[in-house]
């Protein structure tokens, strides 16, 4: 009783976040119902038992790409409403377009066949262990190739960012910990006697 | 698999050395500086070279490693030996044209170690998971490095564009790939074969055309090569003679792979995307470089023309064909090399020129050079008895053979218009009124490399059969019934 019900929940509160992401005024509300959206996706993935897909979500899509969007948005200073203005003349093409889609995956769905040998080609055994275990334990032993290439290739991004955008700028004032401990007091600071009436 | 020894590793020796060398470079560069990038760019050769050797003492029997994702065989060894070739002749050749243009930055031999790791990969891909990781790790090297001079606008246009480019051939690459496995429940290249040798289906192919159009984007065939000639203008010279030379031989080795391992069965669809790539990037190689003013955008539509070339040897399908790719592509990187070599000298006053005008009169101010750049002109065009005419002949040949007698007269005749441009140039430098001198003082690295350019394609027709013997041996890995 209570799965269902959870599920038409989250579906709902889903759908509505999703088409207010489209219908409201002010960009940063979309990111903010675009982020309750991913938020109930996660919820549709765990009631399917898909605990590891909807940590990954939140943490990745919530936790880092919304946030960025919220940034850009929050950042870039233009009109909205004007980029919105004349939106409405690409509706007979879009339509067309998402046609043409859902006709091809009409076709797609209703041709689909599997081979028969395609069965035994299908690597993932079901196992009692939660998702998160199973796929920790394919990743870093079957797949462990990839991973060190994926590995690999985030460290060239970071090289390729570094490469583009760092610049040594000239006279920026650092802090030399090695002067000032060996710093002397007398480096420092001159002690005078001062002659009452003189001055220094 | 439960139990693990270092043996299981051993045919990835040559990579893991690259990596490690990759990963220790990257600490000498941070700790020493953009003062010794030629230390760093000069162990970064001696890696590759390392490399080689590693890879020359291993084994190249046919082995899987690590669940079936790496595979080593002739095939690869072969390729691998000429990519590391290429990626060391790029890395001498850069070293001193970033010092000359002050745009010396540790990074750079650093990047071009990690795109030819991506490279090495790639060759050796025998899953669509692997193919793919290889390939990002080669792009995204290569997107940086065509940028790497970040305050010419031309440079960052040029990473910009084959960037973004370079991410929707991925996604098209990708989405093909899902297709793929998708139909046949299988990444790895052998059992995609077996699934679609019992049964066929549609969606397979359907993938197949998707992983085919990135792949071509990948080597610049026609109609994906509208990158090329804006990153060839837009990247330092250095760059671009590294673009020209390596990648494309890796990509077109991994089609190879992809094709005659995981899709022999549907070789009747593919051969014929490969025979329209092909003619059309053979046409477009000819007929766009006619009314090119500057040198390196008509050697990209030169590169174009020469991938449709070398795919009609692809078309072919035969182990003669495959055997004529690598044959045509060994010779394309060398008489590339030689003429980068000679593109990176035209300075004038300190600034490095372009346009094919300031060749003129070349033969009276610099003879040598003049010399040099007419033979591997002659060459390109496929002027016997010069290396770049064996290649084409081959090529041909195996087309004939194979019986594709139309693409290999539409070949021939696009060969014809490309002739054109190419001793055009040599009349600019032997014919016309002489403008001012070029700088003095090439490198030396750059001058050996152009002299064993312009000797390979003089000597080449004295003793051609070593390469086409062992270009052969290393194909017929993929024709086992044979």
């Amino acid at each position: 009783m209570l799965q269902p019900l959870a599920f038409y929940l989250f579906s709902l509160v889903t759908l509505l976040s999703a088409t207010f992401v489209i219908t409201a005024k002010n960009p940063v509300h979309s990111v903010l119902f675009l982020i309750l959206a991913f938020f109930n996706a996660a919820g549709l993935f765990v009631l399917l038992g898909a605990e590891f897909v909807a940590m990954i979500l939140v943490i990745v899509y919530v936790g880092a790409v919304a946030v960025l969007f919220l940034f850009v948005v929050m950042m870039l200073d233009t009109g909205f409403a004007e980029l919105r203005k004349g939106a409405l003349q690409y509706v007979p093409i879009g339509l067309v377009i998402g046609g043409v889609l859902l006709a091809e995956l009409i076709f797609i769905y209703s041709a689909w066949e599997f081979a028969p040998s395609i069965t035994n080609n299908i690597a993932s055994p079901v196992t009692a262990e939660s998702n998160t275990v199973s796929l920790g334990l394919l990743l870093y032993t079957d797949y462990v190739y990839a991973f060190q290439i994926a590995g690999l290739i985030l460290l060239v991004a970071m090289i390729g960012a570094i490469v583009l955008t760092h610049r040594q700028r000239s006279g920026v004032r650092r802090q030399k910990i090695k002067e000032q401990n060996t710093r002397k007091r007398d480096d420092a600071m001159e002690v005078v006697k001062v002659t009452t009436g003189k001055g220094v | 698999m439960t139990d693990f020894s270092f043996a299981l590793l051993s045919p990835l020796a040559p990579e893991i050395f690259l990596a490690v060398a990759g990963l220790f470079l990257l600490v000498v560069g941070v700790f020493r500086g953009d003062k010794d990038t030629s230390l760093v760019g000069w162990m970064t050769v001696l890696a590759f070279a390392i490399t080689g050797y590693l890879l020359l003492n291993g084994s190249w029997e046919e082995t899987t490693a690590l669940n079936g994702m790496f595979i080593m065989d002739q095939f690869a060894g072969i390729v691998k030996l000429v990519i590391l070739t290429g990626l060391i002749i790029s890395v001498a050749l850069g070293i001193d044209h970033i010092k000359q243009e002050n745009t010396a930055r540790f990074e750079y031999p650093i990047l071009t170690l990690f795109a030819g790791l991506g490279m090495l990969l790639m060759v050796s891909a025998n899953d669509l998971l692997s193919l793919y990781m290889g390939l990002e790790l080669q792009s995204l090297a290569l997107y940086v490095l065509a940028s790497i001079n970040r305050d010419n606008v031309k440079s960052s246009e040029a990473g910009l564009k084959y960037f973004v480019l370079g991410a929707i051939s991925s996604g098209m690459l990708l989405f093909g790939a899902s297709l793929v496995y998708g139909y046949t429940g299988s990444t790895n290249f052998a059992t995609i074969g077996e699934a679609l040798a019992q049964q066929g289906s549609m969606g397979a192919i359907i993938g197949l055309v998707f992983m085919l159009s990135g792949l071509a984007f990948k080597v610049s065939a026609v109609p994906f090569h509208m990158w090329t000639p804006d990153v060839y203008e837009g990247a330092p010279t250095s760059v671009t003679a590294f673009f020209a030379m390596v990648p494309k031989i890796a990509a077109i080795a991994l089609l190879i792979r992809l094709l005659f391992e995981a899709f022999p069965s549907i070789a009747g669809q593919w051969t014929q995307i490969i025979w329209i790539l092909s003619a059309l990037s053979m046409a477009v190689g000819a007929f766009a470089a006619l009314q090119q003013a500057n040198i390196k955008r008509l050697l990209a539509y030169s590169s174009i023309g020469n991938m449709g070339f070398a795919l009609v040897g692809l078309a072919a399908g035969s182990v003669e064909g495959i055997a004529c790719v690598i044959v045509y592509m060994v010779i394309y990187m060398i008489m590339t090399a030689g003429t980068f070599g000679i593109v990176l000298s035209m300075r004038r006053n300190g600034h490095a020129v372009e346009n094919i005008s300031d060749l003129s009169g070349l033969s009276r101010n610099n003879p040598v050079m003049a010399y040099a750049l007419a033979i591997l002109m002659f060459s390109m065009s496929g002027i016997p008895p010069l290396a770049g005419f064996f290649g084409k002949f081959l090529v041909f040949k195996a087309a004939v053979g194979a019986g594709l007698y139309g693409l290999s007269v539409f070949g021939v005749l696009c060969s014809v218009v490309a002739a054109y441009y190419y001793i055009r140039i040599i009349k600019i430098m032997f014919f016309d009124e002489p403008v001012a001198k070029f700088d003095a003082g090439v490198p030396f690295a750059r001058n050996l490399i152009v002299g064993l350019s312009v000797a390979f394609m003089l000597l080449f027709i004295f003793n051609p059969s070593p390469l086409l013997d062992i270009s052969r041996d290393a194909v017929s890995v993929f024709f086992h019934n044979e």
